[in-house]
Formats: C-alpha cells, sequence, structure tokens
C-alpha cells in the first residue's frame, strides 16, 4: 500500500471509527467513569499535604497535578493490546487482514477517532481544575507552553499506543500476552507519575526513571501542562520523549510483521 | 431446603475445582500478576510515608493493614465474585438467562455460584502476608478479641461486596451494554485502599458520608483494620452488622424486581 492510497483511506477510516464511538458513547462514559486512580491517589495526597506542604506539593498543586493526570490519562489512553489479542483469539485479525492496508493503521484510527469524545469529557475536568486551583497550577500560561504540551501528549498517545501494538503482536507468539500488558500496566502506574509526581521518588530511582518510557506516556505531559517545567528542560525530556516514540515504533513495526506471517486464522 | 443448596454449592464448586485444575499452570501467571498488582497499591504508601510518619492517625504498619483488607476482599471478589457475575451479564445479552430460569433452584443462587476461579484467589494469600508483614512492622501482634471481630467482620465485608455487585448487575437487566461495568465497579472499589479517615478533608466530609452510608467502601477495609488493631468501636461493629444485612436484603428486592425486567433475546 503505498503513501498515497493511505491518505486517501485514512479519511474514511476516521469517519467510520468516529461514528463507531459515537455509537458507543455510553460505553466510553463508563470507562471514562472508571478512570478513578488518579481521584483515588488525589484525596490520599490531599490528606497528606494537610498540615504542610509536601516538598513543592501544597494541596491545591496536588488537586491541579491529579485532575491533569485525569485528563492526560483520557487522552493518551489506548487498548490495542487487548484488541489484537483478542482478535488474534477469535481468528477476526484474518478480516483485517484481507484489506489492502496494514491492520495498525486501523487500530489507529479506532483509537484517535475516539478523541472528540474524550476531549469533551477532559475539558470539564480541565475546567473544574481551574476553578478550585486557579489557571496558573492548572493549564500552560503561555504559547510556548501550550505548545509543547500538545507535543507532549501526542508523544504519550503515540508511545501508549505503539506499546499496546507490540505487546499486542506478541499475542502471535505467546498465544496470548494479555499477562504481560497487566505487568506492562503495573510499571506504567507506578513509574509513570500516574499515582503520585515522579519527582518524589527517590534520586537514583528517578534517574532509572528517566530512563524508561512510562514516565514520558503520562508524567512529562502532566507536568508540563501544571507548568512544573523551564524551556531547557521541558525540551530535554521532549527528546527523550520522542526518542521513545521512534523506538518503541520501531519495535511494534518489527514485532507486528514478524508476528503476522505466524498468524494462522482459527475457525471457518 | 438448606441441604439442597448446600448440595448444589458443592455441585457447583467441584466443577469449578476441575476446571481450575486443567489450567494449573495459572496459578503462577495469577499470583505473579496479583503480586504486581499489590505493588501498585503500595508503591504510593511507600512514597507517602517516605515523607510523613503519619498520615490522619494511622501509621504505616497500620496502613499497611488497611491495604491488607484490600487485596484480601479483592482476591474474594475476583476470585469468588466477579466470574459469576460477569456470567449474568452475558446470560442476560445473549437471552440464555432463560435456562437458569427455568431450573427449580433460586436464580440468584444458581448464577451467584456458577462459577469461581480459584487461582484469582491468590490475592488472599499475598492479603494474609500483607498481615503478617504489618505486625511485625507494628510490633505487636491482634488481640484475639480484636482478630475475632475482623473474622466477622470478614463475613459482613464479602456480604456487602456481594451485594454492591448484585446491585450492579441488576442495572444489566435495563442497559444491556454493561460489559465495563464490571471495571467500573472494580476502580470504585479502588477508593478502599487508603484508611477512610483520609477523605475527611476532602468536600467537607461529604466523601466519608458517601463511602460509609452509600457505597460502604468504609465498613469493608478501615472496618476490619480498626477491628484488628483493637479500636473499632462498639457502635460501629453493630452498624457494620446490621448496614450490611440491610444493604443485602435491599440487593435481593433489587435483584428480584430487576428479574421482572428481563425479557429474553428473541429465538
Amino acid at each position: 500500500m503505498n503513501a498515497r492510497g493511505l491518505l486517501r483511506a485514512l479519511p474514511t477510516m476516521l469517519r467510520v471509527s468516529f461514528a463507531e464511538s459515537v455509537a458507543y458513547r455510553a460505553e466510553m462514559f463508563v470507562w471514562v467513569l472508571s478512570t478513578t486512580m488518579p481521584l483515588v491517589n488525589m484525596v490520599l495526597w490531599m490528606a497528606v499535604a494537610k498540615s504542610a506542604p509536601v516538598g513543592n506539593f501544597g494541596q491545591a498543586d496536588f488537586v491541579g497535578y491529579f485532575l491533569a493526570t485525569f485528563a492526560v490519562r483520557q487522552l493518551t489512553s489506548a487498548w490495542a493490546a487487548w484488541l489484537i489479542n483478542w482478535e488474534v483469539k477469535q481468528g477476526t485479525l484474518a478480516m483485517r487482514l484481507l484489506r489492502p492496508i496494514s491492520p495498525l493503521w486501523g487500530y489507529a484510527s479506532d483509537n484517535v477517532a475516539g478523541f472528540p469524545m474524550r476531549v469533551v469529557v477532559a475539558l470539564p475536568v480541565v475546567l473544574l481544575s481551574i476553578a478550585l486551583v486557579g489557571a496558573d497550577k492548572a493549564v500552560p500560561q503561555h504559547a510556548w507552553q501550550w505548545a509543547l504540551f500538545i507535543l507532549a501528549v501526542l508523544g504519550g498517545w503515540a508511545i501508549t499506543f505503539l506499546a499496546n501494538v507490540a505487546i499486542g503482536a506478541l499475542s502471535l507468539f505467546l498465544d496470548s500476552s494479555q499477562k504481560m500488558m497487566e505487568v506492562w500496566m503495573v510499571l506504567f502506574f507506578v513509574c509513570s507519575g500516574y499515582m503520585y509526581p515522579v519527582e518524589f521518588l527517590p534520586e537514583g530511582l528517578r534517574t532509572v526513571i528517566d530512563w524508561l518510557p512510562f514516565r514520558y506516556q503520562m508524567g512529562l505531559p502532566v507536568e508540563l501542562m501544571t507548568n512544573a517545567h523551564d524551556l531547557p528542560t521541558a525540551l530535554g525530556l521532549l527528546a527523550r520523549q520522542w526518542a521513545w516514540v521512534l523506538g518503541m515504533g520501531a519495535l511494534a513495526v518489527g514485532l507486528w510483521k514478524q508476528g503476522v506471517k505466524r498468524f494462522a486464522a482459527f475457525g471457518g | 431446603m438448606v441441604r439442597r443448596y448446600l448440595r448444589l454449592l458443592t455441585v457447583q464448586l467441584k466443577a469449578s475445582g476441575l476446571q481450575a485444575l486443567q489450567y494449573r499452570a495459572d496459578f503462577f501467571t495469577d499470583g505473579f500478576t496479583s503480586l504486581c498488582w499489590v505493588f501498585t497499591a503500595l508503591a504510593p504508601l511507600f512514597v507517602v510515608y517516605g515523607s510523613r510518619p503519619e498520615v490522619e492517625g494511622w501509621s504505616f504498619g497500620e496502613a499497611l493493614l488497611v491495604v491488607g483488607w484490600f487485596t484480601l476482599l479483592q482476591g474474594i471478589l475476583e476470585g469468588a465474585i466477579n466470574p459469576s457475575l460477569t456470567g449474568v451479564v452475558e446470560h442476560i445479552r445473549k437471552g440464555t438467562l432463560d435456562f437458569v430460569l427455568l431450573k427449580p433452584a433460586d436464580a440468584q443462587f444458581l448464577v451467584s455460584t456458577q462459577r469461581f476461579l480459584p487461582w484469582r484467589a491468590f490475592n488472599v494469600l499475598t492479603g494474609l502476608g500483607l498481615f503478617l508483614y504489618a505486625f511485625m512492622l507494628l510490633g505487636r501482634g491482634p488481640s484475639p478479641l480484636g482478630l475475632l471481630t475482623s473474622v466477622l467482620l470478614l463475613g459482613t465485608s464479602t456480604l456487602l461486596l456481594y451485594s454492591l455487585w448484585i446491585l450492579t448487575v441488576s442495572a444489566a437487566f435495563f442497559v444491556v451494554r454493561v460489559d465495563n461495568l464490571t471495571y467500573l465497579f472494580t476502580s470504585i472499589f479502588d477508593f478502599a485502599r487508603w484508611p477512610s479517615s483520609v477523605f475527611k478533608g476532602v468536600a467537607k466530609g461529604a466523601l466519608t458520608l458517601v463511602f460509609t452510608y452509600v457505597i460502604p467502601l468504609a465498613l469493608m477495609t478501615t472496618f476490619p483494620a480498626e477491628a484488628m488493631l483493637g479500636r473499632l468501636p462498639a457502635q460501629s461493629l453493630v452498624g457494620a452488622v446490621v448496614g450490611s444485612a440491610v444493604f443485602a436484603w435491599v440487593a435481593r428486592r433489587v435483584w428480584i424486581r430487576s428479574i421482572g425486567h428481563y425479557t429474553s433475546a428473541s429465538s
């Protein structure tokens, strides 16, 4: 499939995926509601910061941080690994492979088309955050900060999605890679800044985390949203993030290409 | 009557047990993932107690007890409650609930016992491990009376969890697409990770009220932990027992009403 064909097919694919995401809006709403983890951790940290701030974080900072986490989570989530596992197991991946375009584009468009609906959900949360803690702790203040934030959200989504594809492709080698996805999720929870700002971790651990992809999935966009970094630091971190996007992309495509060769459709 | 249901329960348990034995390797994979997930519950505690010796009157060891109860109940939820009730949602959607309703035994009993996943209950072991670790940190054991009360509360917690589940599943009769209600439920249960007093500061204590009376998460994990520490007031204990009984009764009523709304799928 050449690039021109891809460009012609994508708008239609996105339209179909968008229509699907509208059709299943109730289901999506339940998914959004089940993103309670940031809120669970917010109340914990608020209780901790009640008497005195923790590091640089007072109660208001925690509210800003975790509401941002909630919003970013909506914008960067991907579920391709579960979908791929399911389709490999059911054999329905065959249907996707019949199309003259890589299934990866299909998964990506399913994911991207959910964006508008997710923005609709994330927006009120951001507004609430502004109302509660003030704009300077809730959203970027300057144009360049907005630009970097958007770039970081895109990068965060890309890493999440590509990691999903890579792990999903492993199901072609291992029958099921769902457990592996769970392990990945655990690492993501612990290392990404999803449950606590990564700056609270001890120095040694933080250096390790700086080299792992997880922080760039969640922590970096959130930090940029709450204005935690100056320009040079932000650019440095963004460079690392996009290096991970490229690395993860190569890994995902490589695994997928090798894996698909082993695919045997089960059933009729 | 009781004997008949006990016999039915044994049959159902045996079927699930045999099935679990077919997938023995799951014991290790499920055990491993369970340990991983426990780590996500512990990580924030380590970070929090790295900067504070005490949060809202709970030391690290004491908060660990709450996490232990959380983990233990999660084991019960995933091993005994979740699998059956996910099956109900499936039944309702496909219309195969007919076959259950036709059987000469109580439908709620049948659907609640249809499937157990013993390996998923690994969390129960992890929870017990956390108790041991917590009491080692605290440097003392639980009082015999405290232990007895907490075992009683284990019963009420399980009953509460089960009743909440029945209420959630009853929704499936009205909105058919609720596969992910199970996720919603599990993620609301996440609020039970911490001692309930951390909610005091939020929204002027409204959240504490919600989590004590509306969705009684505090009763499930904080109360038993306090009982183990021997500091649960007697009226809370009575409240928990009466409350969970009332909750179970309401859930039963709602189930009976909802099942009246069941319309079998076509053909």
